[in-house]
């Protein structure tokens, strides 16, 4: 019996590891830096910084609301679009496609969005042939924000995608049976019995929404500052491991927040 | 006729794969009647209550709703309802917003619907659920759920896709007279859908019996029980034995090498034809008495009676139910009257079947 029992253990072994070595120690050295400051001295100075100067809290609310923008769009975009592909004959087909961009790395991405909507790009080519003026494009909060939705809507699709396939049939039949119409159909059933997966979708979407430094400054011409910049910026360029840590817990502790807000709780009985 | 609710004329249904579902199938539901389609797994029950529903497009022939043709109305604006297999109840609501759930899609108000919804939930005697979740109830608290929130818009037709299927054998019973009761209560036509033979006939006004998308036999339980009109009725309704024989001339049919005076008539002399007996219709007696000698194989105690399997000399199997045991291996006779056999030609049309019962009985 105590054989097994340890052997049993042993196949945790590998995930416990793993866990420990790439979750928690970088989690706790993180927590660990944000208590020094640039000397190497103890000090709860970062966090006065951080919630006493004015910068870093309007760069949480601007991160906060680009991420909440971009997010929002994508969910607008993902549901209907989730909602077609899984009405499609071969839909397995089309999600593969949807997934595919996210194979090809987030930098080659950006530099084709640079290609097309730089100055003489494509999307301008386009307008000039339709007698538009040419726009500035790039380096704009609308391109940033188009272009992190669009890189953002494949996560955004597949739990919205495998929540609708999970819907059997004689729900829709018993919907329509009861005499609603597509439309109620949709707000009344469809969508709420999606709405574990428009969760996760938002779970994977926003966190990551809020320090997408690259594209901030590869798109957004680093006007935006949002705290993925900060956190790169104090790391690489003034050697502020502290601080950067210390904007990298609050990065923590609001993805914490989000998990908790959309966390599917299990159903008990309403009062 | 001035009271049918439903006609199908002539419907058939091919799916896109080129399968034929439905072949020509017509019959009329008149209002307030209950009315089973019985038959086999994959016989095209389901279908025919999806064209009705209008959640399948038939390929071709009619269905006409109260006289007007519904073909093309779309499901939701048909005026019946159903419940499903899986009773399909919403697990995003509790029971009162499942059973409300067709209300406030037609924007009645808020006071109608409480007193519809309590009036329905009284009706399958769950009024004291209304806050449960779907999760909370019982299977046969679902299956009631899923009853009432079909008949709070007041359709004149309910159709029910084998709705006890999931229940335990007690429940089973149980439901069967709940629903046969809530059925002449509340005076609308039900259409029921069942591969269970004792349902079947324990419920209906009228029994359709199909089989590969065709319908073979209409009647009353009675009638379909004691004049199915082809072996695969005769075996599908209830326990048969069934011999081939040849009907000698009206009146007199001819198996195992004797000859007996039956109740049947209206064919070809010399005709090949299968004689059907009940079980329960066949008595033991003495080997010298009976009409047929049989040499018993297995008896089983089934509770209210004995089951006794028997072979007789051209090694038939016979299924008699008796009251009382007989020693296994014995020989044993078996008796029988004219009116306990019933004599069924070989691809007889149900036309021509009925036209030809109606010729000699009475
Ligand atoms: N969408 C479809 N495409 C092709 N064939 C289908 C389709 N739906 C049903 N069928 C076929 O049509 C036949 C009838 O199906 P149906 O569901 O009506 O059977 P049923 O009598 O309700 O059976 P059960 O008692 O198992 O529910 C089956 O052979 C089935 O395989
Ligand atoms: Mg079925």
């Amino acid at each position: 019996m105590a054989m097994k029992k340890s052997y049993k253990g042993l196949f945790y072994a590998p995930y416990l590891l793993w866990l420990a070595l790439f979750v928690i120690a970088p989690v706790a050295l993180i927590i660990y830096y944000s208590f020094f400051d640039i000397h190497h001295q103890f000090t709860l100075r970062n966090y006065q910084d951080f919630f006493e100067s004015g910068t870093y809290l309007t760069m949480t609310a601007n991160s906060v609301l680009y991420a909440f923008l971009i997010t929002l769009i994508s969910i607008l975009i993902s549901y209907p679009m989730a909602l077609v592909i899984s009405r499609l004959q071969h839909r397995n087909l089309w999600i593969l496609l949807v997934i595919l961009p996210t194979w090809i790395n987030l930098l080659l991405k950006a530099y084709a969005f640079i290609g097309l909507l730089s100055r003489d790009g494509l999307v301008n080519s386009l307008f000039s042939f339709f007698g538009i003026p040419a726009q500035q494009m790039l380096f704009t909060d609308t391109s940033f924000i188009l272009v992190a939705a669009y890189i953002q809507i494949p996560f955004m699709i597949l739990p919205i995608y495998n929540s609708l396939t999970d819907i059997s049939d004689s729900y829709l039949r018993a919907s329509s049976d009861l005499g609603a119409t597509k439309w109620q159909t949709l707000t009344k059933i469809i969508i709420p019995m999606t709405m574990p997966g428009i969760k996760s979708g938002i779970q994977i979407v926003f966190i990551p929404s809020l320090s997408l430094f690259m594209l901030s400054r590869l798109i957004g011409g680093n006007k935006i500052i949002t705290l993925g910049t900060a956190v790169e910026e104090h790391f690489l360029t003034t050697m502020n491991w502290g601080m950067g840590s210390t904007i990298g817990v609050v990065l923590i502790v609001s993805m914490v927040v989000v998990m908790l807000f959309t966390s599917t709780k299990r159903k008990g009985r309403r009062a | 006729m001035s009271n049918t609710i439903i006609e199908l004329k002539n419907v058939y249904k091919t799916f896109d794969d080129g399968f034929t579902a439905l072949k020509d199938i017509s019959f009329t539901l008149n209002q307030g009647e209950f009315y089973t389609l019985l038959g086999p797994s994959g016989c095209g029950k389901t279908t025919i209550l999806q064209s009705i529903a209008g959640f399948t497009e038939v390929t071709s022939g009619e269905v006409l709703f109260d006289g007007k043709r519904i073909n093309d109305i779309p499901a939701n604006k048909r005026q019946l309802n159903t419940v499903f297999q899986d009773y399909a109840l919403f697990p995003n609501m509790n029971v009162f917003q499942n059973v409300a759930f067709g209300l406030v899609v037609h924007n009645v108000n808020k006071d109608e619907i409480d007193q519809r919804v309590h009036d329905a939930l009284k009706l399958v005697q769950l009024e004291a659920y209304a806050n449960r979740e779907i999760s909370e109830l019982s299977g046969g608290q679902q299956q009631r759920i899923a009853i009432a929130r079909a008949i709070v818009n007041r359709p004149k037709v309910l159709l029910l896709d084998e709705p006890l299927s999931a229940l335990d054998a007690k429940l089973r019973k149980d439901m069967q007279y709940e629903l046969r009761e809530l059925q002449q209560q509340l005076g609308i036509t039900f259409l029921f859908v069942t591969h269970d033979q004792e349902e079947a006939l324990a419920m209906s006004d009228e029994i359709f019996v199909m089989n590969k998308g065709q319908i073979l036999q209409k009647g009353d339980p009675v009638d379909i029980y004691d004049e199915p009109i082809n072996h695969f009725v005769a075996d599908f309704i209830g326990e048969s034995n069934i011999i081939p024989g040849k009907m000698i001339a009206d009146y007199q049919v001819a198996f195992l090498g004797h000859q007996f005076e039956c109740a049947d008539a209206g064919m070809r002399p010399n005709e090949p034809v299968e004689v059907v007996i009940r079980p329960e219709d066949l008595v033991i007696t003495t080997p010298q008495k009976g009409k047929i000698q049989v040499k018993v194989d297995t008896q089983l105690f089934r509770g209210d009676y004995y089951e006794i399997l028997a072979y007789d000399d051209q090694h038939n199997e016979w299924l008699i139910h008796s009251t009382n045991a007989t020693k296994d291996n014995a020989v044993v006779g078996l008796a029988f009257g004219p009116t306990d056999m019933h004599v069924m030609r070989y691809n007889e049309s149900e036309t021509k079947f009925n036209s030809r019962l109606e010729s000699y009985e009475d």
